[in-house]
């Protein structure tokens, strides 16, 4: 029943034309579809799926890289390729659909790398339903032959948006902070990483300072965060592609939490000052300085909406923590968290209806989604220590920190129903994982009557 | 939750534990789960007689030295949980610093608000902010000049106690009081 469900949910994805997708991106599961994975019993039955190992250059390699990204999805199972019998495919030539229904594929996936005359090497690919005998989607990637990795995950972008009607999220990375010492010797250091966790690359030093809290702006190239020194605290910007960093500023108080405005135009973040922490803002072109709050309760750890128009933050005005929603002006603050317990480190989701939360209650951290009005709380992992929610940019995944008691921290990633929970792909102990956007927009010509596409409709 | 004379108890290791802070920040770093294996405990033979040993008595610290400053007045308090109230034993503490800041009136301090672990990153940084703006306002209140104290609070980024459970949480939430310039070490 619920692999005839997880089929039907997918058939259906496939028939619905990509185009008008596309411009009403559906909500991440949140009661509307895909509720192929929504499986009450606790029993997740993925897709079922053949990556050939693709021909050519790195074609392997390829293939084991978008493999991984689909399995850690938790929406695909990867069939293992010794049990494939058809071998040798081209992209010139359809599968024998009977031999991979046999092995129980609900989709086959292969391709090719090939040199071209100027250096560059083209990866080319089909996707096909066996069981209906047709194309789900073909397509090519050029690039020169040392982005084979980001090609690899382009393609399991495309792979993933086709059989899910989502947007993918392979082709990000995650700026984080690597952890050693312990103690009054604790080190942080800024750094970045492919979202699979390949080549984890330090971006700062190791010093006195402490690295905290980067986060990216929505073009993938700057970031920003929190360099803490023993008798300073900083804000900086990143920019990623020239290396250049820069201050954003001295100020009178201690200074936290920055992010970018979803234009990249703006920095919210917290000043303290007197001991009291209020939310401010910034125009990075005009310097000008905006109070948000001015009460005296802790006001922090600010995130704005997709549209910019409003802001969440965590408030202990009342006398616990709380999340709070106000205008980007600071007008029309109230609080929007209603269960019990502190609410802190919120982030509005990328499609804007959800904001992500940790939540301490029980002696207990949870990482949790609610509705942006504040209902319909749900938390989806729970340990001893957790924090700091990160979307993915298809609003699919959160990345966190999990701390183990009297142990170091991890990268953890959970979806939005809860139930695809495990540790990221970096293995080392690290904290404040931020997602990035795409890098690149995805290919706009993807889907029924854009890319080849026989399946009938 | 914890009594009054575990907090006296627990200021007394925090001092004790300072004195000593020389010898652990030497310790070596276990970096990116690199684990450093603990010195052997088994006997390597006798230690070889090779000079005269000597021996003086360690009169107490040089007045006005930071080591005065630990040693008479004590440089870090402790709150509850999720508090910043100055409790009446800290508050003794802090008297006994604004007492010795007077007497050596060229020293400027640094006050460190410091939450445990259990709370969000941000978050636990305002409120180590507002732990170190108590210190602040007692020690004005007493009689030292508001421009020799700067404040900042690291949040649970400097924990001077380290594993999971309720005496490293108690000891992490503090506010050091720290002798920046104006005195000898």
């Amino acid at each position: 029943m619920r692999l005839n469900r997880l089929l039907a949910g997918v058939a259906v994805a496939s028939l619905t034309p990509l185009i008008a997708q596309a411009q009403t991106p559906p909500p991440p599961a949140t009661s509307g579809p895909p509720v192929e994975v929504e499986i009450s019993e606790g029993v997740l039955r993925p897709y079922q799926i053949a990556i050939a190992p693709f021909s050519g250059p790195n074609g392997s390699q390829i293939s084991e890289v978008i493999s991984g990204n689909l399995r850690r999805s938790g929406f695909f199972e990867p069939i293992n390729p010794a049990s494939f019998i058809e071998t040798g495919l081209t992209v010139q030539n359809q599968p024998n659909f009977p031999l991979w229904t046999n092995i129980g594929a609900q989709a086959v996936l292969y391709g090719s790398a090939e040199q071209g005359p100027d250096g560059r090497t083209r990866v080319g690919f089909r996707l096909y339903d066996p069981y209906r005998q047709c194309q789900l989607v073909g397509f090519s990637f050029t690039a020169t032959g040392e982005n084979w990795r980001r090609v690899a995950h382009k393609i399991s972008d495309v792979v993933y948006q086709r059989l899910t009607g989502e947007p993918g999220y392979f082709d990000t990375r995650v700026v984080f902070t690597i952890e050693g010492g312990e103690g009054e010797d604790r080190t942080s250091r800024l750094a970045i990483m492919d979202q699979d966790g390949y080549s984890p690359t330090p971006l700062s030093q190791d010093s006195n300072e402490l690295i905290l809290t980067p986060r990216f702006s929505s073009n993938s190239n700057e970031i920003t965060y929190v360099a803490l020194g023993p008798d300073y605290s900083r804000i900086y910007l990143l920019n990623l592609n020239t290396g250049r960093r820069e201050s954003l500023g001295e100020f009178e108080g201690q200074l936290l939490a920055p992010r970018f405005s979803p234009d990249g135009s703006k920095i919210a973040f917290s000043i303290i000052r007197g001991g009291n922490t209020d939310v401010y803002v910034m125009d990075l072109r005009s310097r000008q300085l905006s109070r948000l709050t001015s009460d005296p309760g802790i006001d922090t750890s600010p995130s704005f909406s997709p549209d910019g128009s409003q802001l969440v933050f965590t408030s202990d005005r009342s006398g616990t923590a709380r999340l709070y929603v106000m205008r980007s002006d600071g007008s029309g603050q109230r609080p929007i968290s209603r269960g019990g317990g502190s609410y802190t480190a919120p982030a509005w989701s990328p499609s804007g209806n959800l904001i992500a939360f940790t939540k301490q209650q029980g002696g207990r951290f949870h990482i949790g989604v609610m509705d942006s009005g504040g209902g319909g709380e749900r938390i989806l992992s729970s340990s001893y220590f957790e924090e700091g929610p990160s979307w993915a940019p298809n609003g699919r995944y959160i990345m966190f920190a999990r701390q183990e008691r009297g142990g170091g921290t991890r990268l953890w990633t959970v979806d939005v129903t809860g139930r695809v929970v495990g540790q990221a792909a970096y293995a080392g102990s690290a904290g404040d994982p931020s997602w990035s956007p795409l890098l690149d927009p995805p290919p706009a010509n993807l889907g029924l009557g854009q890319s080849p596409d026989s399946c009938p409709s | 939750m914890i009594t009054r004379s575990k907090i006296f108890a627990l200021t007394t290791v925090g001092v004790a534990v300072l004195a000593m802070s020389a010898c652990t920040r030497s310790r070596p770093e276990a970096d990116d789960g690199v684990v450093t294996p603990p010195p052997s405990t088994q006997p390597t033979g006798p230690t070889a007689p090779s000079g005269p040993v000597t021996a003086d008595p360690m009169g107490p610290a040089q007045p006005g030295s930071v080591r005065d400053f630990v040693a008479t007045a004590g440089d870090r308090i402790y709150f509850e949980l999720d508090s910043y109230q100055v409790s009446p034993e800290a508050g003794q503490r802090l008297a006994t610093q604004a007492q010795w800041l007077q007497r050596y009136p060229n020293v400027a301090v640094r006050i460190e608000g410091n939450a445990d672990e259990r709370g969000t990153r941000e978050y636990n940084l305002a409120l180590g902010a507002r732990r170190a703006e108590a210190v602040r306002q007692y020690l004005v209140e007493r009689g030292v000049a508001p421009n020799r104290i700067n404040t900042i609070s690291y949040g649970k980024e400097r924990p001077i106690a380290t594993g999971g459970g309720e005496d490293a949480w108690a000891r992490n939430r503090n506010a050091h009081t720290a002798i920046v310039s104006g005195a000898p070490q």
